[in-house]
């Protein structure tokens, strides 16, 4: 549920006089993104119980560190992590370039994909590190609950503060372009790279069968039934032998059959069974 | 692990002190090229986190004087500056710096990429 006018006030303020950094207008998603976790995480419904914990005379300190953290740290970046993007350049694109070596199709889907960074992280690697793929048919599809986000992602265009999170300066000089204080990504990738509105909870739009699926951090949003009911959809939208990745804190295991876990050094994917 | 901060700001020398201890730096400080040039022949450090900008050398000379020394082949050279446009971080990168961070800057940009750069122990759990 997205967060009322007078809860993302109170927010708003809240995080301002603990920590000085201003959440302004317009960005209800990021309270929603950041704080629907920490809501999870402390046993709440939503943002409105959330809300109602910080409102009270004597909050739980706990609640009240673990609001302003979340605000405060951990926004997304490129190559967020590090690790998942090791296993893919080592082991799941080498994997399904064999698996595909018929068709030469490779698709794969950022299933909540926010401001575009981890897909584009994917596009940049692919880019980067397998030439060979410029013959084949690549789909790279990112999907968001949040109109915003994805209009920001479709725009390609990030700020200073945004490029320095994660981005390797040899990635950034060879793949963004100074537009006055932004930085753009190159056409070469940003044209192939989609973005569509999904509510993973709801029904789904008709979408290709992918290879390799990213849907990290985002389980913890739902209740355990909505989990393995996305867990069973992306499970029918992933090809024989594909792979997916969660968040190092989520797995498939007791949630949905079908899937393998295959250690990668730092790294969990889920292999799903042929 | 030692770093070697460089930067004609004692601000921002105390703000990069703050942040490289806390994640276990032992920290040499620098107010210019120079400075950092000397405070090599003490030792050579895993990192520098080097300013561009700056009295008597600048930051990319220090780089480059840097890199034409043997001892210091193996140190890690982070530009941390407000020069920001694309031939600069080309010319930093060309001259033999590994990365390049923009102030103004959060404390989580940098530990990521020292983490990147293999200088930080990657301490997220997996699960499994």
């Amino acid at each position: 549920m997205p967060v009322s006018t007078e809860d993302f006030t109170f927010l708003a303020d809240f995080v301002r006089d603990r920590s000085a950094i201003s959440i302004g207008p317009g960005k209800e998603y990021l309270v929603e993104s950041r704080l629907m976790p920490v809501a999870r995480e402390v046993g709440l419904d939503d943002l409105a119980a959330l809300v109602g914990e910080l409102r009270r005379p004597f909050p739980n300190p706990a609640v009240k560190e673990k609001v302003i953290e979340a605000m405060t740290t951990n926004e997304t970046s490129f190559f967020r992590d590090h690790s998942p993007f090791d296993a893919l350049r080592t082991k799941v694109v080498p994997d399904v370039l064999e698996l595909k070596a018929t068709t030469r199709k490779l698709r794969i889907w950022s299933a909540a994909s926010s401001t575009g960074q981890e897909l584009y992280s994917i596009a940049m690697l692919l880019d980067s590190q397998f030439p060979q793929l410029s013959t084949w048919d690549v789909t790279l599809h990112g999907t968001d609950l949040s109109n915003e986000v994805l209009a920001k992602a479709r725009s390609g265009r990030f700020s200073a503060l945004e490029v320095n999170r994660g981005l390797p300066a040899p990635l950034l000089v060879k793949y963004f372009k100074r537009e006055g204080a932004d930085y753009v990504i190159s056409d070469i990738i940003k044209q192939k790279a989609t973005f569509e509105r999904i509510n993973l909870a709801e029904v789904w739009p008709i979408m290709p069968v992918f290879d390799v699926v990213f849907c990290r951090n985002v389980l913890i949003y739902f209740e355990l039934d909505v989990r393995r009911q996305i867990l069973e959809k992306i499970r029918k939208n992933l090809t024989p032998g594909g792979y997916l990745f969660l968040g190092s804190s989520e797995s498939t295991v007791g949630l949905v059959d079908g899937f393998t876990a295959v250690r990668v050094d730092n790294t969990v994917v889920y292999r799903k069974e042929a | 692990m030692k770093a070697l901060v460089v930067d004609d700001s004692r601000a921002m020398r105390m703000v990069l002190r703050r942040i490289v201890s806390e994640i276990g730096f032992e920290v040499v400080e620098a107010a210019d090229g120079q400075q950092a040039l000397d405070k090599l022949d003490e030792g050579v450090p895993d990192v520098a986190l080097v300013d561009w900008n700056m009295p008597v050398m600048d930051g990319l000379s220090f780089v480059t004087a840097a890199r034409s020394r043997s001892d210091a082949r193996r140190m890690t050279i982070m530009m941390v500056t407000t020069e920001s446009e694309h031939g600069q971080i080309v010319r930093a990168l060309a001259a033999g710096a590994h990365e390049y961070l923009i102030k103004p800057f959060t404390a989580d940009a940098l530990v990521d990429k020292l983490r990147f750069l293999g200088l930080v122990p990657n301490e997220e759990a997996v699960a499994w």
